[in-house]
């Protein structure tokens, strides 16, 4: 049995379906983002000085890419996962002789494929606010992928048990958002008073902010290692725990 | 050898309604087998857990030599189900729908694209081929989803309730496609609520009820265990009286149709014989049910 056609075939349909609709997918990160680097970085980033010896809008720019990177891998897996449970064609792989594992990397790679694609629009469009020097492109590359692939499976994770389209929604807006934007977009740790500071380390997101941050211009908040440590780690657990879910049928079958 | 085989399957869901209770059942290969039971009675549940949809509690199933739980590849590599309602993605195409299908079944492409125009062209569907596919018609869905299910060329075909809902001149299409495919070795298994269908089309026959099979035979043999047949007389001249004859039961249902219950035994002629001695003519006549399911309504209250 050759697995990496099903493999193939279920990443060219997951592409397929996000290019297809490039308006609602595509578009709107690039629109947003702009609109972010024009307010914050340039219109009030000027006034704000600088953060770790950088300018504000350097400061930002990887923060605000991540977080594309975020949002657009979480929200392809658990709006064409949940899609695909709605409309009942899951029942097309689950009687096809397709193992779960092939399942689960099928759609995280699909998702991994749409956050890298808005991440580098959403690079793109920095460019034409500010030069990304790139100082470890090796650490940023990895963190990126890494990013993409760790919010994929949870987006997996949360469209197994979404039971209605509010269920898919309520993750990204109600978690993803508020850490993402308390991970250290905007600002630095440093920057925090007390409390709030140490409240701030035990937000996964900052990690991999600050790593991406140290991998494009050379400064961050954490240590680095400790951040692909907990990133690899997260992806590991939730890969194990998706497996289970799908060999148990959670969500899928009766 | 088998193309199904179950034993002692049971399924109890999480609710605690049991609805398998220990079937047995064998298909063999090349068959054309009617599996029918009234609504609830684990028709669903059963083709579920033979095509993977459902987690059986316990029992063993066995497709085409291969148990489902040890060699589940090979076990599902066998099945092509075409389920009740249209479960496939509504805004393919209608080739995208098939020949994806064809991929999870690693089928390399050159092959995949052949089988799809194949399956395609079988249920006269090539034309459409690049149709959005929810813009078919409810018997083109029904095709759709059988070529999909043929695509890999499965030995063992699973329709539940295909012609639910489309219309007898697409119905009947659909029976002389669904004969063609068993004809060239495709064993069936199929489920539907019109009893007509599973007696002009099926060799062998099981009857589930409250998750038990409680009739499996060749519908032969089944039909000739019927005692009495039931008919209704068309007649030439409205009638002032019942008539009476010997041997069988007769009821007026309107001024010119008459229905009478006829003893296996007995046959038709002496029937037509007393009628005829009391001056009715008869001009037509038919069953008043079809037989299968005279039957079955026997069988399942």
């Amino acid at each position: 049995m050759n697995y990496s056609i099903a493999f193939k075939t279920i990443l060219k349909k997951e592409i397929l379906r996000f290019t297809r609709i490039w308006p609602q997918t595509l578009l709107p990160p690039a629109v947003t983002t702009a609109l972010y680097f024009l307010i914050f970085g340039k219109l009030i980033g000027d006034r704000v000085g600088e953060v770790h010896g950088e300018s504000y809008m350097d400061f930002i720019v990887p923060g605000i890419i991540l977080m594309s990177v975020i949002s657009h891998s979480y929200s392809n897996v658990v709006a064409s996962f949940y899609s695909t449970k709605f409309q009942r064609h899951i029942e097309e792989l689950l009687v096809a002789p397709v193992p779960d594992s092939v399942i689960l990397a099928g759609y995280v790679c699909g998702g991994i494929a749409r956050g890298v694609l808005v991440g580098c629009v959403v690079a793109a469009i920095s460019t034409l606010f500010t030069h990304i020097p790139v100082k470890h492109w090796e650490i940023a590359l990895a963190i990126f992928i890494l990013t993409a692939t760790l919010f994929s499976l949870a987006g997996f994770i949360n469209a197994v048990f979404a039971d209605s389209f509010d269920d898919i929604s309520i993750i990204p807006n109600f978690v993803l958002t508020p850490l993402s934007y308390l991970g250290g977009v905007f600002y630095s740790v440093n920057m925090l008073p007390g409390i709030w500071r140490q409240i701030a380390q035990i937000n996964p997101i900052l990690y991999m902010i600050n790593a991406f941050r140290f991998g494009l211009i050379g400064v961050s908040d954490v240590e680095i290692g400790l951040a692909f440590a907990m990133t690899l780690g997260f992806i590991v657990l939730l890969a194990i725990i998706s497996l289970i879910l799908l060999h148990r049928g959670t969500g899928v079958k009766n | 050898m088998n193309a199904l085989s179950i034993k002692q399957l049971k399924k109890t869901y999480n609710n605690g309604f049991e609805a398998l209770k220990g079937v047995d059942l064998e298909v063999k290969n090349g068959d054309f087998f009617a599996l029918l039971g009234p609504n609830g009675a684990g028709k669903s549940t059963l083709i579920g857990i033979i095509s993977s949809l459902v987690t059986k509690s316990s029992g063993k199933v066995t497709i085409c030599g291969h148990d489902l739980d040890k060699n589940t590849a090979q076990a599902k590599n066998c099945i092509g189900l075409v389920p009740q309602e249209v479960n496939f993605n509504q805004f393919e195409t209608v080739k995208n729908v098939v020949f994806y299908q064809a991929g999870f079944y690693g089928i390399p492409k050159q092959q995949a694209l052949q089988r799809t125009e194949h399956c395609l062209r079988q249920m006269d569907l090539w034309e459409k081929r690049n149709s959005i596919s929810r813009r078919l018609s409810g018997g083109m869905k029904r095709r759709l989803m059988i070529a999909r299910a043929m695509v890999h060329a499965p030995r063992l075909l699973i329709l539940d309730e295909p012609t639910a809902g489309v219309d007898i001149e697409i119905r009947r299409t659909m029976w002389q496609m669904m004969q063609e495919v068993n004809r060239q070795g495709t064993t069936i298994i199929l489920t539907t609520h019109y009893l007509e269908e599973a007696e002009s089309l099926c060799r062998n026959i099981a009857i589930i009820d409250d998750g038990r099979i409680i009739r499996a035979s060749a519908m032969d043999t089944l039909l000739s265990s019927i005692h009495t047949e039931h008919f209704l007389l068309d007649l030439a001249r409205p009638l002032t009286s019942v008539p009476l004859v010997d041997g069988y039961q007769i009821e007026q249902v309107s001024s010119r149709t008459l229905h009478v219950a006829v003893p296996k035994n007995q046959g038709l002629n002496q029937l037509f014989a007393g009628l005829s001695a009391q001056g009715v003519t008869v001009s037509s006549l038919k069953n008043k049910s079809n037989r299968l399911e005279q039957l079955f309504i026997d069988l399942v209250q």
